[in-house]
């Protein structure tokens, strides 16, 4: 692939990109959130149209209209979520779709299925029902499915995510494998680890540039952090965060002992001060999301010890957060956050009208003052207070969760991803809300996929990776440099 | 203004619906408004839709809460009326003396039956998540057989005055009972919801029930919630339906009613699927549906072929209220704007607002 260009109404989601796969070699797909590796991928696989650029196989330049076209030349993709039927037998997931006749011989069907899983050595039975699989041997049969089509590219899109350690190892054993028969596999993952374990060549987009393609044994895993993320580090234009020390008082607000949730994140210790602006940083898929999730009680907690202002609480469910006066502001915020049809206003008074209690709505007059009031603190743009939610913009709708929560004057905050998928100037707005909510006295917990942004508002950060924190920096040591060192765990 | 406008669209089509059946009505005979007073009751076609659709109406209600909440239906309600009814029939014909106390006792009985059935039913729905449509199919199955059991296998009669007026009218007012009945339990359901955050809530779980966990809502409890006061609706609804009739039938005691409410709902403008409900536009329904019965009746179908007539009906109905009508209709509407509003600029603005007197009519 030479020189690809693709846009979206209003984004440039790729820009001369250029990738090459050989013949039999495993080449990882890196990149951020956003940095144009799934639109690539869909450009690839005939999901997408190119604007520009060519595409080539074995030298020979092609056009895929469709994904049916790709897949007819030998491209196979196994995507995150598994695209399977659960409900059919293993063999019946193998060659649906794929005859072109109506009737079926159930009988070579099931010899064939057994032939291919014995040659790939996964260990599951044909007439099996595919749900009673665990997750990487479903994986595995979709990567079968692949082969069989007689693939030439398989390209597995994040296939690990929710995988535990030996089943990524014997999915690494079956991509070992392919890579032998001549099969070029393109692997896009968030973990550095496996990266290299697996991965003959590299190749980094950022913010939908090709930044570069290396050789995986060459590049140190420190340099690859810092290409993906971006070096802005001669940034001096810095917002200079406060300093909090002054009136910091010695017991935390919040504090957690050995917390982990049902969501897989390792157990942790946490604690925020008062009027303190920390953070959670770490690559996607590291953890940071879940942390946030397991204080607030929104994955089912499974153990650990958690303090208020020194007290000991339970936190069970996200009631039992919000009346002890923490917020937590989602980080899907179309899945999480808004209830899309319901109005402005009704969005706005959820969580305080829901602390309040069933039994004692606030009158319509009471709901439209306090929906003026933040329409106006946090300038909302929206037709009136009665619009529903959906039909306002990202930026706005993270606006109008931020006031739900700003609303219930809470003590502490969780705010995961308040700037994601927004324009520069609310960015800039809401990091500057959370500045001076933390100059009144409440504390901040911001989780960002943009490390400058982290730097900018957070004075600690707490370093993630693979589910568990694997470091924390503060003062002086907080700088882009430092947070990479850590995350590409080489210490300091 | 624009909540009324977003209100005013849902109740638009269930209010034309109502107003062409109506024309319809007064083409086939200019005497359809018409009263007549027998002894000391108001009677005449608008009497007798409200006296026909109270059931459906009250049931309809609780149909629009369950449909918000759970996004899905309870197709037990007919059968649940049927056995609440039983309960309130075997209390009152065991309780001795038939007075105004034990028809109290025997109806309040009748309604803890039917939190009973909500609760089931909420259950299943709420806490171990079977579809509802499923999940009320086992009531609707069995249902009957079991008020039949406790009918002891009979058709129990009713045969008092006390349960008559209820069924008809009390003397000296001039309405007739289940019309006044009807009025208050929609009053009483307007005091709960403005008491009450059960809209809110129920519009949240239905909508978006991860986002609402995440803001202090309970979705199960919720569910269960709407649950049981669907319950509370056919005990009231079968109270009514067997003082009517006079005697209990559990074969045919509300049949198919489940089939009406749901319809009520869908014409009422409500999203099948759950989330923000108008339970005006529900009440609106199931009195659309009772004037069409109503109206075919009028015009001498043959009731075996009424059926298909009503059916042909809803289709329409529903073809025009779906989004896919309305996109082309808003698409279409504009175009004529734009067209008439370059050549005949007076006639262009009659001419769309003739066409959108739906939204004129809104926004006074």
């Amino acid at each position: 692939m030479r020189g690809i260009c693709k846009s979206f109404p209003g984004v440039k989601a790729l820009s001369d990109v250029s990738f090459t796969l050989r013949k039999g070699e495993v080449h990882a797909l890196m990149g951020e959130n956003g940095a144009g590796k799934s639109t690539l991928i869909k450009v690839m696989t005939g999901v997408y149209e190119k604007d520009a650029g060519q595409i080539a196989v074995d030298g020979k330049p092609i056009h895929f209209r469709s994904p049916q076209d790709a897949q007819e030349f030998g491209v196979g993709t196994v995507y995150q979520e598994i695209t399977l039927c659960p409900n059919l037998s293993v063999a019946e997931n193998m060659f649906i779709g794929r005859g072109r006749y109506a009737f079926v011989n159930w009988k070579s069907m099931k010899d064939k299925a057994a032939r291919l899983l014995a040659s790939l050595g996964i260990p599951a039975r044909p007439t099996q029902q595919l749900s009673s699989c665990s997750l990487a041997i479903q994986q595995m049969i979709a990567i079968a499915r692949a082969i069989d089509m007689d693939c030439k590219i398989l390209i597995l899109d994040e296939p690990t995510s929710s995988l535990d350690e030996d089943e990524v190892q014997k999915l690494f054993s079956l991509m070992r494998q392919l890579k032998e028969q001549g099969v070029g596999i393109v692997f896009v993952t968030h973990f550095l680890d496996q990266v290299y374990e697996i991965s003959d060549r590299i190749t980094v987009l950022r913010n939908g540039e090709y930044i570069g393609e290396y050789d995986a044994s060459t590049l140190p895993q420190f340099e690859l952090v810092s290409k993906m993320m971006g070096k802005a580090l001669d940034d001096v234009s810095q917002i200079k965060k406060h300093e909090i020390a002054a009136r910091d008082s010695r017991v935390p607000v919040f504090e957690a002992t050995g917390l982990s949730s049902a969501a897989g994140v390792k157990p942790f210790d946490f604690a925020i001060r008062k009027g303190e602006v920390n953070g959670f940083t770490g690559l996607l898929g590291s953890g940071r999301s879940e942390s946030a999730r397991a204080i607030y009680a929104a994955d089912k907690v499974t153990g650990g010890e958690v303090k208020m202002n020194g007290k000991k609480v339970r936190i069970g469910e996200p009631m039992h957060a919000m009346k002890l006066g923490i917020g937590y502001l989602p980080e899907d915020r179309k899945g999480d956050g808004i209830i899309a049809d319901l109005s402005v206003r009704d969005n706005i008074i959820l969580a305080l009208q829901v602390l309040k209690g069933f039994f004692k709505p606030f009158s319509r007059k009471q709901a439209e003052t306090f929906a003026d009031e933040y329409i106006k603190a946090l300038n909302i743009k929206t037709a009136s207070t009665s619009t529903p939610i959906k039909s306002l913009s990202g930026g706005n709708q993270q606006k109008v969760i931020l006031a739900r929560w700003l609303l219930t004057n809470p003590e502490y905050l969780i705010l995961d991803e308040p700037t994601r998928g927004i324009d520069v100037g609310t960015k800039v707005e809401i990091q500057k809300l959370v500045l001076k909510l933390a100059e009144d006295g409440v504390s901040v917990t911001f989780i960002s996929s943009e490390i400058e942004e982290m730097l900018r508002t957070c004075s600690r950060l707490i370093v993630m990776k693979d589910r568990a924190i694997v470091g924390e920096l503060s003062g002086e040591n907080l700088t882009e440099r430092d947070v990479m060192h850590v995350i590409a765990g080489g210490g300091e | 203004m624009a909540k009324a406008k977003a209100h005013g669209f849902q109740l638009f089509l269930p209010l034309s619906v109502l107003a062409i059946l109506i024309l319809i009505n007064l083409i086939k005979g200019a005497d359809y408004f018409s009263l007549s007073i027998i002894n000391g009751a108001l009677y005449g076609n608008i009497p007798n839709i409200l006296f026909g659709a109270s059931e459906l109406v009250i049931l309809s209600i609780g149909m629009t809460l369950v449909t918000s909440s759970s996004g899905g239906q309870d197709i037990s309600v007919g059968v649940a009326a049927a056995i609440t009814s039983s309960v309130f029939v075997k209390v009152l014909l065991s309780a001795g003396g038939i007075t105004w106390m034990t028809i109290l006792a025997a109806f309040l009985a009748s309604c803890l039956i039917g939190l009973v059935i909500g609760a089931f039913n909420g259950a299943l729905v709420a806490i171990f998540n079977v579809q509802p449509m499923v999940a009320t199919l086992i009531l609707f199955t069995a249902g009957r057989s079991v008020a039949f059991l406790i009918d002891g296998r009979l058709s129990p009669i009713l045969a008092n005055d006390l349960t008559g007026q209820l069924g008809s009218v009390i003397p000296g007012v001039p309405i007739q009972t289940p019309i006044i009945l009807t009025v208050i339990f929609i009053a009483l359901f307007a005091v709960l919801l403005k008491t009450t955050n059960l809209k809110l809530y129920s519009e949240s779980v239905g909508t978006n029930q991860k986002a609402a966990r995440l803001n202090g809502i309970d979705p199960i409890r919720i569910k269960f919630l709407t649950y049981m006061i669907l319950g509370v609706c056919t005990a009231v609804a079968g109270f009514i339906a067997v003082t009517k009739a006079g005697r209990h039938d559990s074969v045919n005691l509300l049949k198919f009613v489940e089939m009406d409410a749901i319809l009520a709902v869908a014409i009422g403008g409500n999203a099948l699927g759950g989330g923000k409900f108008s339970i005006t536009g529900s009440i609106i329904g199931a009195y659309t549906i009772e004037v069409l019965n109503r109206t075919l009746l009028r015009l001498e179908v043959d009731t075996e072929t009424i059926k298909a007539f009503k059916a042909v009906f809803i289709i329409i109905l529903m073809v025009i209220a779906s989004p896919v009508v309305r996109a082309y209709a808003s698409k279409g509407m504009k175009w004529l704007r734009a067209r008439l509003g370059v050549a005949v600029p007076i006639q262009a603005s009659a001419g769309a607002g003739a066409e959108s007197g739906i939204s004129a009519k809104k926004e006074e």
